[in-house]
């Protein structure tokens, strides 16, 4: 199935891209961050990290659907 | 309601959003872009935020003050993108009838901005250096709020 990606801060920083659509036969979003920051050498361990689809956060273990916006969101510093 | 900005904020004008003939107390606190951040001499920030994310939850946070405490109004805008020391990085304002109810809940919406908002703040050093906070090894801006 094909599935968006956002990233941000240094997540952005170290993948080069502010987004993606890649396309990928893996079940949950956990999976997906694992084999990006095996790929892609991303600091960022997924314990230390939120994930968000669409502008909700939602677990780790979300399932994979077709056409979905995944945000990766790196620890926050705002204020 | 809940705002981002990329212009400097003009606090002076904010409250016009609290008032209300009931509000016996205004509360509010901004976060201001200081000089230092352990031991090292900043000198800009960059700002970055998942603009709707923001928006969605900034406005969460300031509904679940109202439910939380017994308060009238809650306003908050906060500033992305290039900002310089001295620069307002956020502001947020409650009004109610009595001042305990508005501390409190300007302590919470503050609070849940700096754990919940997906904002991320680089910062540049005088040594030429610089680091996202809390993701580069850079060390907690604020290590007083780190739990």
């Amino acid at each position: 199935m094909k599935i968006h990606l956002q990233y941000f801060a240094s997540l952005r920083e170290q993948r080069g891209l502010n987004s993606e659509t890649i396309t990928t036969d893996l079940a949950t979003i956990a999976a997906v961050y694992d084999e990006l920051k095996q790929h892609h050498g991303l600091s960022l361990e997924r314990d230390m990290m939120r994930v968000a689809v669409g502008d909700r956060f939602v677990s780790w273990d979300t399932p994979l659907t077709d056409d979905m916006t995944i945000t990766f969101i790196p620890p926050v510093a705002g204020g | 309601m809940f705002e981002i900005t990329t212009k400097p904020l003009e606090t002076e004008n904010f409250t016009m959003y609290l008032v209300n003939p009931k509000a016996g107390a205004y509360v509010s606190f901004q976060g201001w872009v200081r000089d230092e951040n352990e031991g090292q001499e900043v000198t800009l920030l960059e700002y970055e935020a998942y603009p709707e994310m923001t928006l969605f939850e900034g406005q969460r946070i300031l509904n679940e003050a109202k439910s939380k405490f017994t308060i009238l109004e809650a306003h908050s805008v906060h500033r992305i993108g290039t900002l310089e020391v001295e620069d307002v990085a956020v502001w947020i304002g409650v009004t109610a009838m009595h001042r305990r109810e508005a501390f409190a809940a300007c302590e919470y919406i503050i609070d849940e901005i700096k754990k919940r908002l997906p904002i991320w703040k680089k910062e540049h050093y005088a040594s030429g250096q610089s680091g996202w906070i809390n993701q580069d090894g850079v060390p907690r801006a604020e290590p007083d709020m780190g739990h």
